[in-house]
């Protein structure tokens, strides 16, 4: 059983990315989001029976149905997707293969993620989706890897893009593009957290050095937000108020949560799920009209062109001098910022690259629209090149 | 790596063995590198498990290993990744792939973090951080490999 076709996103919401929250709730966070992206799609709560959201702090055990209390939902289908920032896609696929299996027939993906102000005491109070910085003991990252400093994401994206560098060779220019590109999509995004605020190569590597190779300005700020999306089976979403955007493909591989056991560096778990999506979807890579890139870092993007099959292994460097990436050129990739220029809202973040995909197909997107956008392709990407989930969405099922 | 006394208590996070993992810290206790390795398989393994990734009818064993390797990846952070670690920027963080095969997240000691490139040689540093705990560090091997 393939679920190409057979389901569609029908509506989708988003809060706009903040640095700060405050006194608001995950939970509350969590229920808003998702009750605007069922008004999106012109549906009534009672009409969805079906629930997945993000782990977060405050509901440790049981969330999805600490949620589906919270927004008063009758569900016959519920669950914690748990893939960092491959949640949203993973999301997704996964409520498309609980409607194609028959268990529901509507799921509402919800993502949040608060962030207080620094307290007294020198903490900051972060109860994120997924990224909550919960410290567990015994667990192999604890006992393995934080002794070392080994600690949070900037190091591990380092330690790949040097690996590159030695393997392939890539320069800081050809890198700094990526986020230059980016920066201005975000300048056409009025909702973006760099809205206005333009870059050049010149300011992306003059900006400090965190952890060799990359600079500040390669890598995502961390912003407070929300954003879902509803699911809905093909037949449904034909008779509702936005134009459907149909998953066609998707296509999901796992092999390592620390970046120290990963198989590669350089050849990711993307390639897998990139090749499952577009063999589900009979499509070419070269039919695809808009990349909506997991972009935590610059050097995440380039490993996606790879090893999604955009760019020849090695090339990439050379694939991002020679297209233009920006929303209106040959090659638009991220459209609405990308989280380097939109803002890492945790694991909503990640939902980004699937609302935004899901409005440029229902051709929402306004002052940042894609020409002739019919057909994209959505990656997310966990932890330190961990968790990957390639989807390709499209206007025709 | 300053020598750890009362007056200047450790400030880093220290590992938490638990007893699958305790013969690892034992050993580097006495300054050997010590890990598990598949009887079926022959294959060495790291981080220690409690089950063997080659099926339940296989047994792991403890064998000490030569402490060589090279670096397979490496980054020099410029800002601290922890607030602990402000004093040592600064420093190498490094995937330490071991002539036996599995890959150790350490940091590079003994050199000009300036001077650390993938493919580096090199070989285990033990640093007794505290009485219980000694961490396994690698440094560059003077000598070529074999």
């Amino acid at each position: 059983m393939t679920l190409r076709g057979r389901t569609a996103i029908v509506g989708v919401a988003e809060h706009r990315p903040t640095r700060y929250t405050e006194g608001a709730t995950t939970l509350g966070m969590l229920a808003d989001v998702a009750m605007r992206a069922i008004a999106d799609a012109g549906l009534e709560p009672a009409e969805v029976d079906g629930l997945l959201t993000a782990s977060f702090a405050e509901a440790p055990f049981m969330a999805p149905a600490t949620v589906v209390e919270y927004m008063g939902l009758d569900v016959h289908y519920s669950g914690v997707v748990d893939l960092g920032g491959a949640t949203g896609a993973g999301m997704v696929a996964r409520a498309a293969a609980a409607i194609t299996a028959g268990l529901c027939e509507t799921v509402v993906c919800t993502t949040a993620t608060r962030r207080e102000r620094r307290t007294t005491g020198g903490q900051r109070s972060s109860a994120s989706s997924g990224f909550a910085g919960r410290r567990v003991d015994r667990t192999p990252e604890s006992e393995f890897e934080t002794p070392f400093g080994a600690i949070g994401a900037n190091y591990g994206y380092a330690m790949i893009a040097n690996r590159y560098r030695h393997e392939y060779g890539v320069t800081a220019e050809q890198l700094a593009k990526i986020a230059v590109a980016q920066r201005y999509n975000a300048c056409h995004n009025p909702d973006a957290l760099f809205f206005g605020q333009p870059i050049s190569v010149e300011d992306v590597l003059q900006s400090p050095m965190i952890v060799d190779p990359l600079h500040l300005l390669e890598i995502v700020m961390p912003v407070a937000g929300a954003a879902a999306v509803v699911v809905t089976s093909a037949k449904k979403a034909k008779k509702l108020k936005q134009r459907p955007v149909y998953l066609l493909g998707a296509g999901e591989h796992t092999t390592h949560r620390s970046i120290t056991y990963a198989p590669s560096l350089t050849d990711t778990a993307i390639r897998a799920a990139a090749d499952a999506a577009f063999a589900m979807a009979g499509v070419r890579r070269k039919d695809i009209a808009l990349a909506s890139l997991y972009d935590c870092y610059t050097i995440t993007v380039l490993l996606t062109l790879e090893d999604a099959g955009f760019a020849k292994k090695g090339q990439g460097g050379a694939f991002v001098e020679s297209h233009n990436l920006q929303f209106d050129g040959d090659f638009p990739l991220n459209p609405h910022g990308g989280q380097l220029s939109f803002g890492q809202a945790g694991i909503a973040g990640g939902m980004s690259h699937v609302t935004e995909a899901a409005r440029q197909l229902m051709g929402r997107a306004q002052g940042r629209q894609v020409r002739k956008c019919d057909l994209a392709f959505v990656n997310g990407n966990g932890g330190i090149m961990s968790e990957q989930v390639s989807l390709i969405l499209g206007r025709d099922n | 790596m300053t020598e750890p006394s009362p007056a200047t208590p450790y400030g880093k996070p220290l590992p938490d063995p638990n007893p699958v993992t305790r013969p690892f810290w034992d050993a580097a206790r006495e300054h050997r590198l010590r890990l598990q390795r598949s009887r079926k398989t022959g294959t060495y393994i790291h981080y220690p498990r409690a089950v063997s990734p080659f099926g339940a009818d296989d047994e792991l064993t403890w064998e000490d290993v030569s402490g060589r390797g090279h670096v397979w990846s490496y980054t020099v952070a410029r800002r601290a990744t922890a607030p602990q670690f402000e004093a040592d920027v600064p420093y190498v963080i490094a995937i330490v792939e071991l002539e036996e095969g599995p890959h150790m997240t350490a940091n590079i000691i003994g050199c000009d973090p300036d001077t650390v490139r993938v493919g580096l040689p090199v070989e285990a540093a033990f640093v007794d951080v505290t009485p219980e705990v000694t961490l396994v560090q690698f440094r560059p091997r003077t000598a070529p490999a074999e």
